[in-house]
């Protein structure tokens, strides 16, 4: 028999939470919005606040990464008791010398990006600064996916 | 805030549970319950939104009886600029502070005065290394409790030195005891044009006790002395206003702070944009501004909820009246007659510290199963945000139910899904949307109107 509403009484136990969301490339308006909806979460947790403030820079980052750069991509956020690891991929096209995007002030970015103020060139350093771990993957003319995790 | 102390709340024989203040609320604070509106007062920042929003008036504030003034030898009525700006043009400055001094005040001090020490001061701290960009001013007590509640990690930020209102009182205590007056024959008073500003006297934020005696509210003061103003000729009272100058005129005005600080800095009104700013300022989004005025009010205090003028020929009356007064930094010492630096030594701040509202407890798993169980709920409910719960929205109706403070018989929704197959009977649905609302709201009556957009 299918629950179709949830059952309060019934006890269940929640080892992690999960939260989904997808990105538009090229859509500017929206670049923030998720980064907000992990802070709440992460407020409601009582995490310490230079966590979050770490969490979100990174995840805004990674954020504006797939806006400026790929056609679309996800955001696959997990958080259990002791970490948050967050999966950006995204459709588009790759990175062909991640060791040089890591470099802090080296850019990709389009004039039409910088003009509205992004593309300085610190995505990747900043994203690496603000985790405890993170790690790239990356096939040319396919995609990226950047994974993050942070400690609480 | 300590616990039982209020500064607002809502006459229940007003109010129709119509939630048009629960859903105005940028903190989330109001419930209906039992067909009354409910002000959580731990969650509120006393901003004023859901004053504006009544369609009934139902919502009062507290304030201390005017009477208590008598009991001191100098009655000090200490008001900010604004209240001068409220007033209908044929009025001289002369004629009110002659209207406020037959209310029973013996001295008048607008608060904005002396201005250069509280410029300076401030700029002393944003030249320090040390102090977190983009600097916050504190001068608006509901931004700085919305900042300790919703974005704790910003209180860092905030510029510790004293609001205008510290800075009259203790200027006009060293004035006063110039004349010759003992400290304790002195009564200060403050006119406040908003609730915030109450609570920042009555329960003070970073520091222990507030010099201000008292608080009058600026619509009784504003009716007070509009009893009593004279026409005619009134005394010359130019000498208490030889301090004034136009940047403490302007100073409650949005960008009445911004434009003195920093080399970029921004000014923010109203509290729906001030939440959107702070949103982005924490996600890391703001770069290169080093000082950020925000304001809860639309057009910062002459918007206050408790001015009578209409805001914006209110600033526009005091933008007039500050291109008459000097600049402060040329009112020469001997005007000032006081100690500029034992001044600045008085308006530092305690440190603030956070005050998280959305904290689920304490037990994190506890925390995340609330947070996962909170989501799959939402899943259920319509998502229109219709307020018929007696929660805003329907996010806040599943938070609330995880936290053991809603029923999922509350979602008029999922009563209408329930009676249609069958699990609950149609009367058991009534009952429980009478329990929700009251028997009341059933009934016929004229004046549960709700509100239109009638333009005033």
């Amino acid at each position: 028999m299918n629950y179709l509403y949830p059952r309060l009484d019934l006890e269940f136990e929640t080892r992690n939470l999960k939260l989904f969301f997808s990105i538009q490339g090229g859509d500017f308006t929206k670049a923030g919005l998720l980064s907000s909806e992990v802070k709440k979460v992460l407020k409601q947790l009582n995490i310490e606040n230079k966590t979050i403030k770490s969490v979100v820079i990174a995840l805004y980052e990674a954020e504006v990464n797939v806006v400026a750069h790929a056609y679309r991509g996800t955001v696959d956020v997990e958080i259990d008791e002791n970490k948050i690891t967050i999966l950006v991929s995204d459709e588009g096209p790759g990175i062909p010398d991640v060791e040089l995007a890591m470099k802090p002030g080296y850019s990709t970015a389009s004039t039409s990006v910088r003009e509205m103020g992004f593309g300085a060139g610190m995505g990747l350093p900043n994203i690496k600064k603000n985790t405890d771990e993170m790690w790239i993957e990356t096939v040319v003319g396919r995609g990226t996916r950047v994974k993050m995790l942070n400690y609480f | 805030m300590n616990g039982s102390s209020k500064y607002h709340d809502l006459d229940a024989s007003r109010c129709i549970g119509c939630t048009y203040c629960m859903k105005s609320c940028p903190t989330e604070a109001i419930r209906v319950v039992n067909g009354l509106a409910v002000i959580d007062h731990d969650l509120c920042v006393y901003c004023g939104q859901c004053h504006r929003a009544c369609p009934t008036r139902a919502f009062f504030v507290v304030q201390d009886d005017l009477s208590m003034i008598r009991s001191f030898k100098y009655r000090v009525i200490l008001f900010p600029s604004i209240m001068i700006g409220q007033f209908p043009e044929k009025y001289s400055e002369d004629q009110i502070y002659d209207g406020l001094k037959k209310v029973g005040f013996t001295h008048v001090y607008e608060v904005e005065q002396p201005m250069q020490v509280l410029i300076d001061s401030i700029n002393e701290v944003l030249n320090t290394q040390e102090s977190p960009k983009p600097a916050i001013s504190i001068y608006c007590p509901a931004i700085v409790r919305l900042i300790q509640g919703r974005y704790p990690s910003l209180t860092e930020n905030l510029i510790l030195k004293k609001t205008p209102h510290n800075l009259a009182a203790h200027f006009a205590i060293e004035q006063l005891m110039l004349e010759g007056a003992k400290r304790e024959e002195i009564g200060l008073f403050y006119a406040t044009p908003c609730i915030a500003k109450i609570a920042s006297v009555k329960s003070p934020v970073g520091e222990r006790e507030s010099v201000v005696d008292g608080i009058v509210n600026m619509n009784q003061l504003y009716n007070e002395v509009m009893k009593v103003i004279s026409e005619g000729e009134v005394e010359d009272n130019s000498v208490q206003r030889q301090n004034l100058s136009s940047e403490g005129i302007i100073w409650s005005l949005t960008h009445g702070e911004s434009c003195h600080f920093g080399s970029r800095s921004i000014a923010i009104d109203g509290i729906n944009n001030a939440v959107r700013f702070l949103e982005r300022l924490e996600n890391g989004q703001v770069n290169g501004i080093d000082f950020i005025e925000m304001r809860a009010c639309d057009q910062s205090c002459a918007g206050g909820i408790l001015l009578t003028g209409n805001r914006f020929m209110t600033v526009e009356r005091l933008e007039r009246r500050a291109k008459r007064y000097p600049a402060a930094k040329n009112i020469p010492q001997e005007t000032i007659r006081a100690n500029t630096e034992e001044l600045k030594e008085k308006l530092i701040l305690d440190p603030i510290v956070p005050k998280p509202h959305f904290i689920f407890g304490k037990d994190r798993l506890k925390a995340m199963e609330k947070i996962d169980r909170a989501q799959r709920i939402v899943c259920f409910l319509p998502g229109i945000d219709c307020g018929a719960c007696g929660a805003p929205n329907c996010h806040a109706l599943a938070e609330d139910m995880v936290n053991n403070k809603a029923k999922m018989s509350d979602c008029i929704f999922l009563q209408q899904m329930w009676e249609d197959e069958g699990r609950i009977t149609a009367k058991k649905a009534f009952l429980n949307v009478q329990k929700k609302w009251g028997t009341n709201r059933f009934k016929a009556d004229c004046n549960k109107k709700g509100r239109r957009n009638e333009g005033f």
